[in-house]
């Protein structure tokens, strides 16, 4: 086999609060670093998933007679080939691996072909023979829960109400508003892949671009029917992941084909593909009220909040119970009102994206202060100082926030920095660039603010740890050090800091990153912005055992220093069913951003000018990490704002290509500016903060709070599309 | 089909070729250089970004036979030995890698203004590097490292 994952060693000085290279870095810009889609074994053969065309369908057979005779098919396989438990799922396993008598969105899987070459594979496909007996599709997520019923339960998810102080009491000033978030795409780079190798003994070893090798380590043992023991998953490289590798795609597919046919099996899915193969982020509708008394202080807030789960649960009840806790975002309101409800639907399965259940409703609530702020009279960012938590604040959750909450400050940050020239008058740094749509004639420019808040870690009573090992020896007369875990490297450099915490432990420079697999405790999932807080703090916990038994040595002979512990953050609690009180959360992030656009009203084309932005992060372990952060989750949130959506259309989705489906590239994105206070959070190991997710919830309503100001429309849905701003 | 192919200065032959084939499959999967990337494979990203006798191209946009009896130069022929291209140290340095899924197409395209554009403005760059699709680093650390690699080389 090559192209496994290999040992990453780097002996350079560069500790805790230095930005020192990542270990990773050479092999990636040389083209040699070994991602999912790379690898390759001798005697290898392709897999490919046949998908339900139909978004809400009764099957009423199968035939791959055909199919099995096409030269090359190794084997062709349906549900009845699923030797175990045909559902998984991160909280509710609900979903098939392989559809049984019903799909219930566009893109299921259906059967699996095994073949000596994609191509063979792909026609082999096509030969398989489903009827399906297509029925009416549910696609409305504020009446779905009244609709026919896709699930056994029927079509509610979850449902997390908030209740805080008065419910009727009144205001002074009262603004309303219903918002709309469309579906936004992870689209990672790195398409989803994978390698299972087969064991003479009937095990297995999947190489894997994952969030999380445990979890998906359950999931496949439980379909393959075998024990956690024989399965054995080794993270590949991977191209991103944003949420989007949080549920499994082609993993157990993968493994059911290389257990039938005794073959490694590659599966690699194209873009297209990737759009059906992975959840996206939940499209939404969201009703809000904001009372206020004329200084602007906050009254009360009440909300009405869907999020679309699609078709199956994914981690909805989490992105529900995340949209209403924060749902009012970092400001203080003394009485709360929030019922969040999600949803089935025939709409494509949504879970996990960046910023989870928070760039909905942060999205909905800036809108809506700013709404508050012009009815009063009030400056945009005035109106959200006025309300500002800080510490010591209590969230409509009860909870009271006890650590650094600088949100005013983060706000005045972005305010006082200094604004862009005027208009220019180069045409590729107008709206349209130069499709030389303008020289400027019907361009205006505005400029928004938008403050957000995100529980880092997991929530609402999780027992949420990671594992790490750290082992010393003598390498050519020096100490040296390898640590391993099970957490993902995803991109965002946990390899980095693993290493440069274990040189500020122990003082050791040469540190070896050992290949994230599972023969050693869980690390949990790359995601609620989580690791460097809790494998960091479990590296850290390992470092203090390890160095602990150097007592103080440089040198140790033939001895061999090895250490593994667990690490948990303090626990949280489960939320109140009815009324939404509890603990619920370990720590909270925030972060405010400015956008300065100009929009051709006349074509409707936007140009973000500038994008800068303030965050808290507690302590920056890796600064030029931390920056990185921070812009990329400002250009996911540029996206949401002006062009990202899954389109829909009775459930089909319309524009599953990077050709139909825009991303940000480098002409869309400006500069941008970026504050990092370091507010230490006494509870957090080094203090740190979560990083990755903030960026992307005041992201998007800075923008759009821009071009509000840019053209007076009331732009209630993003993305913004040129339509809505031109009407037509 | 068989397709010959100089590729990073090497003589390369790859046999059973299906003619739908793309020059990006045949580097990836025949010729074992899975430096250039498949991230959409519909010419919308760059990540596959190849020069063809010297012009970088889309290689999931070539199919195999156009290559037949030309040079390509990918990725994997930029450093010499362990010595990286300044373009590649500079990706390094600057922060421009996260996911890296990017950064093999992107290096091969800086590199090309490079060699044409010594001093590039900050428009010229973006203006080169439009096409290639990075989703992790929000571009500001891309343009530092082209930048920085400008400036040293
Ligand atoms: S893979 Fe060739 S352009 Fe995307
Ligand atoms: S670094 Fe991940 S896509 Fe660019």
């Amino acid at each position: 086999m090559t192209l496994t994952p290999t040992e990453l060693t780097s002996a350079v000085p560069g500790g805790i609060g230095t930005s020192p290279q990542r270990p990773d870095g050479n092999l990636k810009v040389r083209g040699e670093f070994a991602y999912a889609s790379d690898l390759w074994h001798e005697d290898m053969i392709w897999g490919a998933t046949l998908r339900s065309p139909h978004p809400y369908a009764r099957i009423t057979s199968v035939d791959i007679t055909e199919a099995l005779k096409v030269p090359g098919v190794h084997a062709v396989l349906t549900h009845s080939d699923v030797p175990g438990r045909n559902l998984y799922g991160l909280e509710h396993k609900d979903q098939p691996v392989l559809a049984v008598d019903v799909v219930r969105y566009q893109g299921e899987p259906v059967a699996l072909v095994g073949a000596d070459h994609p191509e063979t594979a792909l026609r082999a496909m096509k030969k398989i023979v489903v009827t399906y007996d297509v029925l009416e599709p549910v696609v409305d997520m504020e009446t779905a829960v009244d609709d026919t019923p896709l699930h056994p339960g029927g079509n509610l998810v979850r449902h997390v109400p908030i209740r805080r102080g008065s419910q009727d009491v009144t205001a002074e000033v009262v603004v309303s508003g219903r918002y709309e978030v469309g579906m936004q795409d992870q689209a990672f780079l790195g398409p989803e892949s994978g390698l299972a190798v087969p064991a003479t003994d009937g095990s297995i070893d999947l190489y894997i671009a994952t969030q999380w090798l445990h979890v998906d380590r359950d999931q496949v043992a439980a379909a393959l029917g075998l024990p956690l023991e024989q399965v054995r998953l080794t993270l590949s490289g991977v191209g991103g992941a944003f949420g989007g590798r949080e549920d499994l795609s082609m993993q157990v597919h993968a493994c059911l084909l290389a257990l039938h046919t005794g073959k490694p099996v590659k599966m690699v899915y194209n873009r297209e593909e990737s759009f059906y193969g992975h959840v996206h982020r939940h499209p939404a509708v969201l009703y809000y009220e904001h009372g206020a008394d004329r200084t602007g202080k906050l009254v009360y807030v009440r909300s009405k909040m869907y999020l679309d789960g699609g078709a199956y649960a994914s981690s909805t009840p989490a992105v529900v119970a995340n949209a209403a806790t924060l749902g009012v975002g970092p400001y203080e309101v003394d009485n709360v009102t929030v019922d969040a409800y999600g949803v089935y639907t025939n709409n494509p399965p949504c879970g996990a994206m960046r910023g989870f259940g928070a760039v909905q409703a942060g999205f909905a609530y800036e809108s809506q202060m700013d709404k508050l702020a012009e009815a009063l009279g009030m400056s945009p960012v005035d109106v959200r100082i006025r309300n500002a938590m800080s510490e010591g604040s209590t969230m409509p959750t009860g909870q009271v926030v006890d650590s650094a909450a600088p949100v005013a400050q983060l706000l005045k940050l972005v305010q006082d920095k200094p604004l862009p020239a005027g208009t220019s008058t180069d045409i590729r740094e107008l709206p349209g660039g130069v499709s030389n749509t303008t020289h400027g004639e019907g361009v205006v420019r505005g400029v928004g603010y938008a403050v957000g808040i995100k529980n880092i870690c997991f929530s609402e009573g999780y027992d949420d740890y990671s594992t790490a090992r750290v082992r010393v020896s003598m390498v050519n007369g020096e100490l040296a050090a390898a640590v391993h875990t099970a957490a993902c490297e995803v991109g965002q450099g946990l390899v980095t800091i693993m290493q440069q915490i274990v040189r500020t432990e122990l003082g050791i420079e040469r540190v070896t990153v050992l290949p994230m697999d599972t023969t050693i405790g869980n690390g949990g999932s790359t995601s609620a912005s989580r690791q460097t807080y809790v494998t960091g703090g479990a590296v850290k916990a390992a470092c203090a055992l390890v160095k602990a038994r150097l007592d103080g040595r440089a040198d140790i002979g033939d001895e061999v220093i090895d250490e593994t512990t667990e690490w948990r953050h303090r626990a949280t609690e489960a939320i109140d069913p009815e009324t939404g009180q509890g603990n619920a959360h370990v720590q909270y992030g925030f972060a405010a951003h400015r956008a300065v656009v100009d929009v051709d009203v006349d074509l409707g084309l936007v140009r973000v000018v500038a994008l800068d932005c303030a965050q808290d992060v507690g302590k920056a372990l890796n600064p030029q990490a931390v920056v990185g952060q921070i812009q990329g989750g400002s250009a996911q949130g540029l996206g949401l704002a002006v062009m990202e959506e899954i389109q829909t259309s009775g459930g089909k989705v319309r524009n599953p290509s990077f050709t139909d489906y825009l991303i940000p590239t480098v002409l869309d994105m400006p500069p941008m500016s970026i504050d990092v206070l370091e507010l230490a959070d006494p509870h957090a190991p080094y203090g740190i903060r979560g990083v990755g997710e903030p960026p992307t919830i005041s992201s998007t309503p800075a923008i759009v709070a821009a071009i509000r100001a840019a053209t007076g429309l009331a732009l209630t849905r993003v993305p913004v599309r040129p339509e809505h701003l031109t009407g037509t | 089909m068989r397709v010959n192919v100089t590729v990073n200065g090497e003589q390369r032959q790859a046999d059973d070729v299906w003619e739908g084939e793309s020059l990006l499959f045949v580097l990836r999967e025949r010729l074992g250089l899975p430096g250039s990337k498949n991230a959409c494979e519909q010419g919308e990203c760059g990540s596959c970004t190849v020069y063809l006798d010297d012009v970088p191209v889309c290689a999931c946009l070539v199919a195999a036979g156009q290559a037949q009896d030309r040079e390509v130069r990918t990725v994997e022929g930029l450093a010499e030995g362990d010595r990286l291209d300044p373009v590649q140290e500079a990706f390094v340095e600057a922060g421009a890698v996260q996911c890296g899924f990017c950064t093999p197409g992107l290096v091969v395209q800086a590199h090309d203004l490079l060699d044409r554009v010594p001093n590039p403005s900050d428009p010229e760059i973006r203006e080169a590097l439009a096409g290639n699709l990075c989703r992790c680093t929000g571009y500001e650390k891309v343009l530092d490292a082209v930048r920085l690699a400008a400036s040293r080389r």
